[in-house]
């Protein structure tokens, strides 16, 4: 398995080196030590590839990820995961500001708190965090899903399109057009399934409840004109 | 962007290693902002005496003979130690004030810093490690310090225009982010007699808890205040001579991590600025929440 002791060699090697593996290639697990907050660990990531990264890491760790699987033995930066398109990112610490923004596709669990923006303008991403989030999460959301086990912060789903969110804890507020919605066996059986693929063995998908779209804000509506 | 980092010592021990310490958490930060850079030492005071520290563009015609310049006003208590282009001068304090009098007029190019019984304040255009290198920071004892390296946004890049901001005695200000209303704040503060020495929103938040604390909050009440009064983006750190504290607007888009151990309390606008500090791996590490007063004191940590 390669090492990159980020102490001793340049962050640039890594993310090459991740770039470079070829289709089909067997040696496609990686380990990381030493990250010390860098940014932009394990970015662009393209390929089948797995990292496993024994620290905490800065801004963008993971960003943009297309098919790999990142896991991070520490807590992560602003920005962890961000654009993510498929794949898988664990993060075993706590994430910082807008983890998951603008992910399209991939699965982003978060084993600690993410801090504020949570998947902000999220578009096909799967964020399931084990702890509580802050303010405004799933900002502009358009799809995907955010799963919460702790509580939410203020202004939850602002502005929300077609993001599917779930709280099994309190809310402290929902943003606008963010409204709570009730829980049917289809949506039960969802996030069953999504907490099944985050490794989530011991939380019923009873306890949470679920929010999206009043679908008010985006719609004609002559209410909504100044 | 800007980068700020802070250290509060809560174990004596830890005390001789204070400036290495921040200064390396500086250093770390230098790609947050590479126009100026600063630091804020809060040393061990001597009792009856203060500290004014003071910079010169001209240090080699206005520091050799500046305890002889200052001898009439300092009533010969004057004594001065120069590091670079600052000077410390170290006063009798019931001489403080008439000090700080004299120095207005004995050269254009002297500019005070900073003053009080334990702050001592560096600061100047340039990057981090040739700041901290220059004043020899890595080799200052202290309890706490801030520091500030800066990406110029809302004012000139001078030595005045940079962070720690210090608007009275052993306090001061280090901010990332931009204040909208520092224009409107500036003349009502200006109206109350507070004076201000550059156009840099972030000397206005300085001045906002000076005057705060002047009529009586304590360091904890005016961080409160500024929430309600100062609008904008902010991540503030600020030292009193005994305290620190943080806080964050509510929007809180700019980035801060904290870390407590017993030994100290530690803050950085990155993660990577905290990750040499002994103990890290098992400190307590958590992100300020947006618009709420952390602080700590020197007499209730003791």
């Amino acid at each position: 398995m390669p090492v990159f002791d980020l102490a001793a060699t340049p962050l640039r090697a890594l993310n090459q080196a991740l770039h470079g593996v070829a289709a089909g290639a067997n040696d496609t697990a990686f380990e990381v030590l030493n990250p010390r907050g860098q940014h932009a660990v394990a970015v662009g990531i393209d390929g089948p590839v797995s990292v496993t990264v024994r620290g905490s890491v800065g801004y963008y760790c993971a960003g943009m990820n297309d098919g790999g699987t990142v896991t991070v033995q520490g807590s992560a930066g602003p920005g962890v995961a961000e654009n993510m398109m498929s794949g898988t990112v664990v993060i075993e610490g706590d994430a910082s500001q807008y983890a998951g923004a603008t992910g399209r596709g991939g699965l982003l669990v978060i084993k600690g708190n993410a801090a504020s923006r949570c998947g902000i303008s999220m578009k096909g991403i799967d964020i399931v965090v084990h702890g509580s989030i802050g303010h405004m999460s799933a900002f502009m959301g358009q799809s995907g899903s955010l799963v919460v086990l702790g509580d939410a912060g203020e202004a939850l789903g602002d502005s929300l399109y077609e993001a599917k969110l779930f709280v099994r804890g309190s809310v402290k507020s929902l943003g606008a057009d963010c409204i709570e919605k009730p829980m049917r066996p289809e949506h039960r059986a969802y996030l069953a399934a999504l907490l099944d693929r985050a490794g989530v063995t011991d939380v019923r998908p009873e306890a949470f409840r679920r929010y999206g779209s009043a679908r008010q804000l985006y719609s004609f509506n002559i209410d909504n004109a100044y | 962007m800007c980068g700020i980092v802070g250290l509060f010592l809560k174990d004596p021990a830890l005390e001789p290693r204070l400036g290495a310490l921040l200064a390396d958490m500086l250093v770390t930060m230098t790609d947050r902002g590479p126009d100026s850079a600063g630091l804020a030492i809060y040393g061990p005071p001597t009792p009856g005496r203060s500290k004014i520290t003071v910079q010169s563009a001209q240090a080699l015609a206005d520091f050799p003979a500046l305890e002889q310049r200052l001898a009439e006003a300092s009533g010969g208590s004057a004594r001065v130690a120069v590091k670079s282009s600052h000077a410390v001068i170290t006063v009798a304090s019931d001489r403080l004030d008439a000090t700080r009098d004299a120095l207005k007029g004995l050269s254009p190019d002297l500019r005070v810093m900073g003053a009080g019984e334990s702050v001592e304040i560096y600061k100047e255009v340039g990057l981090p490690r040739d700041v901290v290198a220059r004043f020899g920071i890595a080799r200052m004892s202290g309890t706490h310090g801030i520091g500030h390296t800066r990406m110029a946004t809302e004012s000139a890049v001078t030595t005045m225009g940079a962070h720690p901001f210090s608007t009275g005695a052993d306090q001061c200000l280090v901010h990332n982010g931009s204040l909208s209303n520092h224009n409107n704040l500036r003349r009502s503060l200006a109206r109350d007699g507070m004076a201000f020495e550059t156009q840099n929103d972030s000397e206005v938040a300085a001045a906002y808890l000076t005057t705060a604390m002047a009529r009586g909050r304590d360091l904890g009440a005016a961080l409160a205040g500024a929430l309600e009064d100062l609008d904008g983006f902010f991540t503030f750190v600020v030292g009193t001579k005994s305290g620190f504290g943080v806080l964050r607007d509510p929007i809180a888009c700019k980035p801060a991590i904290m870390a407590e151990t017993e030994r100290y309390v530690a803050f950085g606008s990155e993660y990577r600025a905290l990750v040499g500090l002994p103990g890290i791996e098992t400190a307590r590490i958590w992100e300020p929440e947006p618009a709420t007063v952390y602080f700590w004191d020197q007499r209730q940590a003791a």
